[in-house]
């Protein structure tokens, strides 16, 4: 028997002035937020409700904590956070000195060590995701807007290769349920189409707050295959390549989802 | 015993995935345990179906956060008021979700709450009124495991 | 140090209803979940939250483990005077945190 059907919610404008992605004739793209019981919208809406500004409030602390040799905050460069508007919305972007593409979380960890002579912060940890929350909240409500940089387009490659490619004890691949099959239910949970338009998040599931690599390493668990470790290329790749797919959708950061 | 069974073990057993949270023991229908925890708590008065509201989703979006709200229809004045609140279940470990104290300071007799849920069940809401009478709403709500959660300690 | 996420109205009218929410960080360990070794974590929870509204007890709880992590309880009470609105949760591991906000009563 179905329990019931997913009502989609087409243009919802938000109280926290997002308005999730409209429908038009041309874009099927949706966010997750649209795949969401309402009960759970509400608490993403609205920043009393929200867990994850938990960490953004811990991350506005963090910003102005002088920190390593420099003796320098984030906030002795970078001024007033709301400098960093639009940031998070171009990340993963390419890191010219590693020639690779590095994430939001990477860059911070570089800042820490090249500029204020830091220590990075283990990924993943409750430091680095709360300054990671606190920075992606500048940019909620604009679109998500990776570099058009040409030294990214054989990592975006490599990132939609994997996308497609079977994966796992459960031989799936991320195309089959979230091109494929989103909308329909794995479980009692409706399938989602995979945009990162909300990262970093708090997951009912994980009751935390976690990244995009944390959810990512949780698909390939799903399908039973090893989880590349944090920080890994095949992620930050697969990060990338989602980014490019989500171009020009709002981001919600720091969102809510199951 | 191959490597790969191995493996698998391991990744089953070490799963902090929504059973994990709450089970150490196969759930049995308990319907009468609730019941029985109601009746504890009115003190074995009787409880009527009414006046009660629990607000929460048929279908839950994750067992490990299910947003819930109590509502009781009460003047919430010196005379007349709701004086407490209780939540209960039916299969997690533990019959009792929360128990809230309300008086006519209060206002309105209206609170939220995040609660987890282990399974499939019934819930219960009770709110006891300052003449001594006990109201009650009790729902059923479908709890699914999630899907594609933590294989490893992140 | 735990965070908390409070929401109450700056100013309120003297008997006007008001809506309080607040949101605390903490694991609420249920004591029934095995940790990675396989043996079961302890239990840690926040068990009681109150509200005192100058001085006064106008809300309480009782928390167990069926509550989820990082605890929301919302509830409403009637502004009456201007002053202070303390909350307090307590729990296991002689977990204690207050805070307090001020409220203006016109």
């Amino acid at each position: 028997m179905r329990h019931g059907w997913i009502i989609l919610l087409l243009g919802t404008a938000l109280a926290t002035g997002v308005p999730a992605q409209p429908a038009t004739q041309t874009d099927a793209r949706r966010s997750g937020f649209d795949f969401m019981g309402s009960a759970v919208q509400a608490m993403q809406r609205d920043d009393a409700l929200n867990p994850a500004m938990l960490w953004v409030k811990q991350g506005e602390t963090l910003w102005q904590a002088a920190a390593g040799a420099s003796g320098k905050s984030c906030a002795s460069c970078h001024g007033a956070a709301g400098s960093l508007r639009g940031v998070a919305a171009r990340y993963p972007a390419f890191d010219t000195a590693l020639q690779r593409p590095v994430n939001l979380a990477q860059r911070i960890n570089l800042c820490r060590q090249n500029r204020q002579l830091a220590e990075p912060w283990r990924l993943e940890s409750q430091d680095l995701l709360s300054l990671e929350s606190f920075i992606a909240l500048q940019s909620r409500g604009l679109p998500m807007a990776p570099p058009a940089d040409a030294r990214l387009q054989a990592f975006v490659e490599r990132g939609r290769a994997r996308y497609q490619q079977r994966l796992g004890q459960l031989n799936l691949s991320c195309a089959q349920c979230h091109d494929q099959r989103w909308g329909q239910r794995l479980g009692g949970t409706v399938i989602p189409q995979a945009h990162p338009t909300g990262y970093p998040l708090y997951r009912l599931e994980w009751q935390g707050l976690g990244s995009l690599q944390r959810r990512l390493r949780n698909c390939l668990s799903g399908v039973r295959a090893q989880p590349w470790p944090y920080g890994a290329q095949e992620l930050v790749e697969l990060e990338l390549y989602l980014a490019a797919q989500a171009r020009g959708m709002v981001l919600e950061s720091p969102a809510v989802r199951p | 015993m191959n490597r790969n069974a191995a493996t698998r073990r391991q990744l089953l057993a070490g799963s902090v995935g929504l059973g994990a949270w709450l089970l150490v023991r196969p759930v049995a229908a308990a319907p009468d345990e609730l019941a029985t925890v109601i009746q504890a708590w009115t003190g074995g008065a009787p409880v009527q179906n009414g006046r009660v509201k629990l607000d929460i989703a048929p279908l839950v979006d994750n067992g490990n956060t299910v947003p819930v709200g109590v509502s009781v229809e009460s003047p919430m004045t010196l005379a007349d008021h709701v004086t407490a609140i209780a939540i209960f279940n039916e299969r997690n470990p533990q019959r009792d979700v929360a128990r809230f104290a309300l008086g006519p300071r209060a206002g309105r007799a209206n609170v939220s709450t995040r609660i987890r849920l282990a399974t499939t069940q019934k819930l219960a809401a009770v709110a006891r009124m300052s003449d001594g009478s006990y109201w009650s709403h009790t729902v059923d709500v479908i709890v699914t495991l999630a899907a594609c959660i933590e294989g490893e300690a992140s | 140090m735990a965070h908390t996420l409070i929401k109450v109205p700056a100013s309120a009218r003297r008997g006007e209803i008001i809506a309080i929410s607040t949101i605390i960080g903490h694991p609420m360990e249920t004591g029934f979940r095995p940790g990675a070794d396989g043996r079961i974590l302890p239990r840690n929870i926040i068990q009681r939250f109150t509200c005192h509204y100058n001085d006064e007890l106008v809300f309480s709880a009782e928390l167990f483990p069926a509550i989820a992590a990082n605890p929301l309880i919302a509830f409403h009470t009637v502004a009456t005077t201007s002053g202070t609105l303390r909350f307090s949760w307590e729990g296991d591991q002689g977990f204690r945190h207050t805070e307090s906000v001020s409220i203006e009563v016109t």
